[in-house]
Order: C-alpha cells, then sequence, then structure tokens
C-alpha cells in the first residue's frame, strides 16, 4: 500500500508512495476509461467462457457448445448430401469422367483415407513393407476401379465369404530344402533381372515350374485372380534382397486387410475407390 | 477568472493531474486559433479529405471482365487495384515493401521537421480537428464551451448537444461509408447501402467504422495521442539537435509574469504568462515545459503566441519551430544554421530510395505469367514395376492476363525423364506439353516424372521445369527437386 505520497524535486511530480531500495516510483496515473475498459473486457470474458465452451462434467454447460457443433455438421452433410446423392447413383467410371463428381470424390476419398487407410498404407499410397504401395502400378488383386471397389469392400483375408483370398504355401515345411529355396530365390531375382548365380537360377526354374508356376504364373507374371503378386517386376512387398524373398518362400507372410463395408457407407467407399485409383498407377 | 486577454485561465494537463493511481479525464477546450499554421492545417486537412473522399469514385478501364475503380481492395476476387498495377495474392510483399517506405519516409521526415505527421497527416489529427470545428460552429469558442458544459441542463442545452453529436455522427458515417468503398464498386455499393440491399456484411463494417470515428475523433481525441499510439513514446528517437520541433525560447521568454502596458521590458522575459499557447493546445500541454511526449507538433501554439506577441509589440516567435541547436544560437547571438543533410537523414533518405527503386523495378519487370511447382510429399517416389522412380507434382499456372492463354511446359536438368501430364497423356512422348489457363485465374495440372532406374542420380537432384507463354514467349523457371531411393 502507498505510505507516503511526496513531490519528487527532480519532475515535480508526485510519487506514488511506493520505494524500492530508495527508488521511488513516480505517478503517472493511467486513464481511469482505460481501468474501465480493463473491468469490462474482464467481466465480458466470463460471459464468454459461459457462452463458448463446455464445462466438463457440468451438465447443461455442454449444451451450446455441443449443440453448434451439431449445427455445423449437420449444415455440412446437408450441402454434402447432392453430391452424395449422386455419387450413389452414378457408377464408378461416371464419377471418374465428372470433373465435379471427381473432385468432390477426391476431396472425400481423400479424408476417408487419411482416417482409415493411411495407417498402413501411408499417406497417399505411399506404401511400407508388408502393406502395398497403391501409388505404384503393380497390383496384387487388379488396379482397375471395380477391382479395387471390390478390394475395399470385403478386404483380403478376413471371415467375410466374398473377401480376397488366397495363400502361398510353407515351403519350408518339408516341401523343399533350404538349398532348394535358394535356388528358387535366385530363379526369382533373375525374373526382375538381377545378376545371379547361373546355375543355381537354372535348378531353380525347374523347382518354381513344379511349385510356383500354378499361382504365379509361367515366367512369374503373376495371376491377379488369385491375388498372386507378379515376380518378374521391381515391387516387393516383403523386400527384395535374396534373403526376404528366401524367407517368404520358406514361411510366408500374409497381409490382412479389413473389409470396409459393414463400416463405411457406400458413397465413402466408392470415393476411396475413386481415389486410390486417381493416386498414380489405376488401370 | 478571466484574464486581461479575455479568457479563462488556462491549466495544461500536468497541472491539473490526479494524485490517484487512475487519472479522471481532464477535459481539453482548444481554443479557436488563426495564423500561419493553422492555415497550413486547414489545406492540409482539406486536401488529406478531398483525397479520401474522392479516390474510390475514380474510375479506370482495365477492359472487359475487371472493375471499373481506380482504387480497389477486391477481397472476395483476391485483387487489390490501384490504378494501373494489379497486385495478386502471392504478390502481397508489395505491401510489406509500402508499409516499409511508409515506415522509413514517416522517419525520414521526422527527423527533418519533428512530429509532422502526428500534428498535420494523422488520421486522428485530421478527424479530430474536424469535429472540433464542428464543437467550435455550435457550442462557441474555448471559454463559451468551458461554460457551456458547466451550466445546468437546459432545452437549448440539449438542443446543441444532440445537434453537435448529430453532425459528429454523420460525418462519421460519411467516413466509415468511403471507408467501405475502397473495398467495393463504390457507385454500386452506395445504391445497395441506401436502398436497403446491402450484405450485413456491409453493414456490419459500416456500423464499425462509423462507430470507431465518432469516438475517436468525438471522445477519445488527444487521448488516442498519449494513452493509445505507440508512436510518440519513440519518436524522440529520431530527433536531434538539428530536428524543426516545437520550441518555446526559454533564454528569452523567462522569467515569465504579467505585463502592464507602459511599463518597461528591461530584466524580465517576454513571456507575459497569458497561457494562450496552452488555451490553443489539442492536446492540452504546455509547450514551455519543454519538449514532451503528448506534443503532437501541430504548431497552433506558436500561431497563438504570434498573435500576442503582435499586440504587444514584441518579436514574434517566442515559441517557433526551430532546431535545439538554433535556439542554443539565438540564446547566445549565433547565427543561425540548418542542416538538413546529417549522417541520419542520409541513411534515411538512401533507405527510401533503394526501397522504392526495388519496388518499382519489380514492378514494371514482373511477368504475367507464373508457376507454383508442388513436390508430392506423400509418397516422395513410387518405385513403378520396371524399377524406374515415378515423382509426383502438382504446377499451378498464374495467368495474370485478361485473356485465356496457351503455355508450352517442359523441364530442364533431369536427362532421360519422361514427363506426363494427367489428362494429357499423349504428349507424353514429346516432353512438351501444351496447357491452358483462363483469363485472370489459376489453372492446376497434376505431373508426372519418370526416371529409369539405372539413371536415378541419388537421392536428390535438382531440375527446373520452364513454362513458356506460347503468343509472348515469356518463360518462367522453377526450380523442384526429383526424389529417388
Amino acid at each position: 500500500m502507498p505510505t507516503k505520497i511526496e513531490k519528487d524535486a527532480v519532475t515535480g511530480q508526485d510519487t506514488t508512495g511506493h520505494e524500492w531500495d530508495g527508488i521511488k516510483e513516480l505517478n503517472n496515473p493511467l486513464p481511469k476509461w482505460w481501468l474501465y475498459i480493463l473491468w469490462a473486457t474482464v467481466i465480458w470474458s466470463i460471459g464468454y467462457y459461459f457462452w463458448s465452451s463446455p464445462i466438463p462434467g457440468v451438465e447443461g454447460f455442454q449444451e451450446p457448445a455441443r449443440e453448434r457443433l451439431e449445427q455445423t455438421m449437420a449444415t455440412a452433410r446437408e450441402q454434402q448430401s447432392v453430391f452424395l446423392e449422386k455419387i450413389a447413383a452414378a457408377q464408378l467410371e461416371e464419377i471418374r469422367d465428372d470433373p465435379e463428381l471427381l473432385n468432390f470424390a477426391m476431396a472425400g476419398g481423400g479424408s476417408a483415407f487419411a482416417d482409415n487407410c493411411a495407417p498402413c498404407h501411408g499417406q497417399g499410397g505411399a506404401g511400407a513393407p508388408g502393406f502395398p504401395t497403391l501409388a505404384d502400378d503393380a497390383w496384387i488383386w487388379g488396379g482397375t476401379l471395380e477391382a479395387i471397389h471390390e478390394t475395399i469392400l470385403h478386404g483380403v483375408r478376413t471371415d467375410d465369404i466374398q473377401s480376397r483370398y488366397s495363400e502361398m504355401m510353407a515351403f519350408g515345411d518339408g516341401i523343399l530344402d533350404r538349398s532348394q529355396v535358394s535356388d528358387v530365390a535366385d530363379y526369382v531375382l533373375s525374373l526382375s533381372g538381377q545378376s545371379v548365380d547361373r546355375d543355381a537360377a537354372a535348378r531353380g526354374e525347374v523347382l518354381f515350374e513344379e511349385n510356383c508356376v500354378a499361382c504365379h504364373a509361367e515366367g512369374g507374371v503373376g495371376d491377379m485372380e488369385q491375388g498372386a503378386p507378379a515376380l518378374n517386376n521391381q515391387v516387393w512387398l516383403y523386400g527384395g534382397t535374396k534373403a526376404d524373398i528366401e524367407a517368404q518362400i520358406w514361411r510366408p507372410q500374409h497381409g490382412v486387410m479389413p473389409g470396409w463395408v459393414d463400416r463405411l457407407d457406400p458413397e465413402t467407399i466408392k470415393m476411396l475407390t475413386v481415389y486410390v485409383h486417381t493416386l498414380g498407377g489405376g488401370q | 477568472m478571466v484574464d486581461i486577454y479575455g479568457n479563462a485561465d488556462a491549466q495544461s494537463r500536468q497541472e491539473q493531474k490526479h494524485e490517484s493511481l487512475y487519472q479522471n479525464r481532464v477535459k481539453v477546450y482548444p481554443k479557436k486559433v488563426a495564423g500561419t499554421f493553422r492555415r497550413l492545417k486547414w489545406t492540409v486537412l482539406i486536401v488529406l479529405l478531398g483525397i479520401y473522399y474522392i479516390a474510390p469514385w475514380i474510375r479506370w478501364d482495365r477492359g472487359p471482365n475487371a472493375p471499373d475503380q481506380a482504387f480497389l481492395i477486391d477481397m472476395p476476387h483476391r485483387r487489390a487495384y490501384f490504378l494501373w498495377i494489379e497486385i495478386w495474392p502471392q504478390e502481397i510483399y508489395y505491401l510489406a515493401g509500402i508499409l516499409l517506405l511508409g515506415a522509413v519516409g514517416l522517419i525520414f521526415v521526422t527527423s527533418l521537421f519533428g512530429r509532422v505527421w502526428c500534428g498535420y497527416t494523422c488520421p486522428q489529427t485530421v478527424w479530430t480537428d474536424l469535429f472540433m470545428w464542428v464543437e467550435r460552429l455550435i457550442e462557441g469558442d474555448r471559454t463559451k464551451r468551458m461554460r457551456f458544459d458547466k451550466a445546468p441542463a437546459s432545452s437549448s442545452k440539449l438542443t446543441k448537444k444532440a445537434a453537435k453529436h448529430g453532425v459528429w455522427l454523420i460525418i462519421a458515417a460519411l467516413t466509415g461509408g468511403a471507408w467501405i468503398m475502397y473495398f467495393n464498386d463504390a457507385p454500386t455499393v452506395v445504391v445497395n447501402i441506401l436502398t436497403g440491399q446491402a450484405s450485413l456484411k456491409v453493414y456490419g463494417f459500416f456500423a464499425l467504422f462509423t462507430a470507431t470515428t465518432y469516438l475517436l475523433a468525438g471522445w477519445a481525441r488527444e487521448q488516442v495521442c498519449v494513452y493509445m499510439c505507440p508512436w510518440p513514446r519513440f519518436q524522440s528517437a529520431m530527433f536531434d539537435e538539428d530536428t524543426m520541433i516545437v520550441t518555446y525560447e526559454s533564454w528569452r521568454g523567462e522569467p515569465r509574469g504579467k505585463h502592464k502596458k507602459g511599463t518597461s521590458w528591461e530584466g524580465r522575459g517576454h513571456c507575459v504568462d497569458c497561457k494562450q499557447c496552452v488555451a490553443a493546445c489539442p492536446t492540452g500541454i504546455d509547450i514551455r515545459d519543454g519538449v514532451q511526449l503528448e506534443c503532437i507538433g501541430c504548431a497552433l501554439c506558436i500561431d497563438a503566441c504570434n498573435e500576442i506577441m503582435g499586440r504587444l509589440d514584441l518579436p514574434r516567435g517566442l515559441i517557433s519551430y526551430d532546431t535545439d541547436r538554433n535556439l542554443a544560437n539565438k540564446a547566445e547571438g549565433k547565427p543561425l544554421r540548418y542542416r538538413l543533410i546529417r549522417p541520419r537523414t542520409i541513411i534515411y533518405s538512401v533507405l527510401l530510395v533503394v526501397v522504392a527503386t526495388v519496388m518499382v523495378w519489380s514492378l514494371a519487370t514482373r511477368a504475367q505469367v507464373d508457376i507454383n511447382v508442388l513436390h508430392d510429399r506423400n509418397p516422395l517416389f513410387v518405385t513403378l514395376s520396371d524399377g524406374s522412380i515415378r515423382n509426383g507434382y502438382t504446377i499451378k499456372i498464374l495467368n495474370m492476363t485478361r485473356e485465356e492463354k496457351a503455355y508450352k511446359l517442359a523441364f530442364e536438368g533431369l536427362g532421360y525423364a519422361e514427363m506426363t501430364v494427367v489428362g494429357q497423356e499423349d504428349s507424353a512422348s514429346q516432353n512438351i506439353a501444351r496447357l491452358t489457363a483462363g483469363s485472370d485465374t489459376v489453372a492446376t495440372y497434376r505431373v508426372f516424372m519418370v526416371v529409369p532406374a539405372d539413371l536415378v542420380q541419388g537421392e536428390v537432384q535438382d531440375f527446373n521445369f520452364v513454362l513458356t507463354e506460347l503468343q509472348s514467349s515469356e518463360t518462367v523457371r522453377r526450380g523442384t527437386v526429383f526424389r529417388g531411393p
């Protein structure tokens, strides 16, 4: 509290009566209206707090903010409904070929992708070991709009009866021995143009014909009907080194993708399809 | 108390200061003055208000599909027009340039002539002056106004107060309305406002600008300069002993005191302590206390003092517009010396010229076409089945002209790459794409660059996209990167 208000000799101004280590504070009074504005803002902020933000756990005070959010979302949904109805009625190709619908589908599909798909397939379909890249031109189950749509709907290796399903034998379970697996791996590497031990590859080719062609087809071109990946390209799901390939032959890993038919509405799945198709590799 | 000059005793705000920690408003009743600086102030006021109110009405033919207003900031379409200059959002650095010019200009002028900005051209000063003129017309000059305020409420007092606030509000509305016109087509928005067809936004801003003008120029006045404005707090850093400022010649004025006609001036100063300088001051200070932050340098006290000096047959200029150095020189009887060219004014003017030159140069040479190149972040690159590496780009072509334009997109510095523009696959073989962009728009294209596996050079390779406008062969290059494993 101010103790002794006196005049400062040099400036002729009053002091506030505050003194610290012999230094006296001059009184340069703030205008009253400034003080009133300060109080006005304080009072305003109290009212504004109750108006604008919910108070956790206090029933009733959560409502205004929640209601506003619901209104905003309802408005957004209403504005989207025009497009969503069109998308529900349209064929996938029609969506792709109509610039307006494509634009909407790209936005809707993009956000659905970020929410549901990006954790495994990466942002923009960048992929990761074990999770196919969706932005390249190699497809396991097909890269047409229809094929992508089917995969998203029912997933891969799920309980869904319509699910994409394929399983590669574990050749390590007494079918091939270690050296045979090594030979097959050399042959598979040669399919994608890599330099390998020619003799081993020749031995591997015989084993490949006997064991692998049924699914991976002659020359390892793959078979999308069975979900057998092409082996004659540079895209490797579980890695492209010889050790990776041997491991996959010996005891294969099988990725699982959930089906989204029960989790996302049909329009969103359509938009996702178009979005994935346009990532760069759509067929 | 009314003195021999017919005025109530004037007290500066300092003298009326309250002892509390919070200060009651000390109302300032500036007296009407006549003189050189008052005339200068009126002239500047009329010119500035003239510019402010007339500028939005100047028409400018920009051809079809463009607004005809010479000065327009078109928020919805994200364009700003200043005579022949058209600014796009990505050229907002011109605004930074203008602000820089303004700041350096202000500093430059202040170092030469003190606070002429505050005293003559600041909107707060100009509108307050206008409002005070209205007040004086209705309520009378200083003494009359003080008496009028103290008088008990009566119907004539109420009428006069209402008339004053009414006129203030009209001026405020005209001011707020004119501001709207810089952001809308002036004739249209005026008709819309008057016929009730303008948007809620327009009425909102109209009300906001009207209210701020009324409150700041009518009520807040010197409080803005003293308490709200940051400028007075550091403007003295631009002063030196050669800066022209409003000064009181204390060597000549002191000791001050009342003077009786016919008595000698021997042994006393020329200041008769009539306090006309205090009465005239719009911020209510006593200039005889020296340079202070409340002084806006409007020089009205000079006019007021000169009038008294004239009546007393004394030399004018007891309060004058002069430099600190000359004040000392005068006191010692030395010749006066004005130094406009000093290190600081040289630095400020060089800065001004440099910034202005850079702006004019960049305005004169700026391209009518531009491209923005965005490299995909996810994924950074894609390995295709044949092992080649593909990068994706989003290219935005900015066509700043009024016609649809055709462009040729090519690239340089990326060896055997193959370029594909999504939707224009035919052009891939030539590695040149023909693209178009509509008038005054931004066209967006997706571009893929594919480099064969064995030709990818490292993780990052720099290269350029080259866009050429076919008609004028105006060419823009934008550097970007190609990423590999």
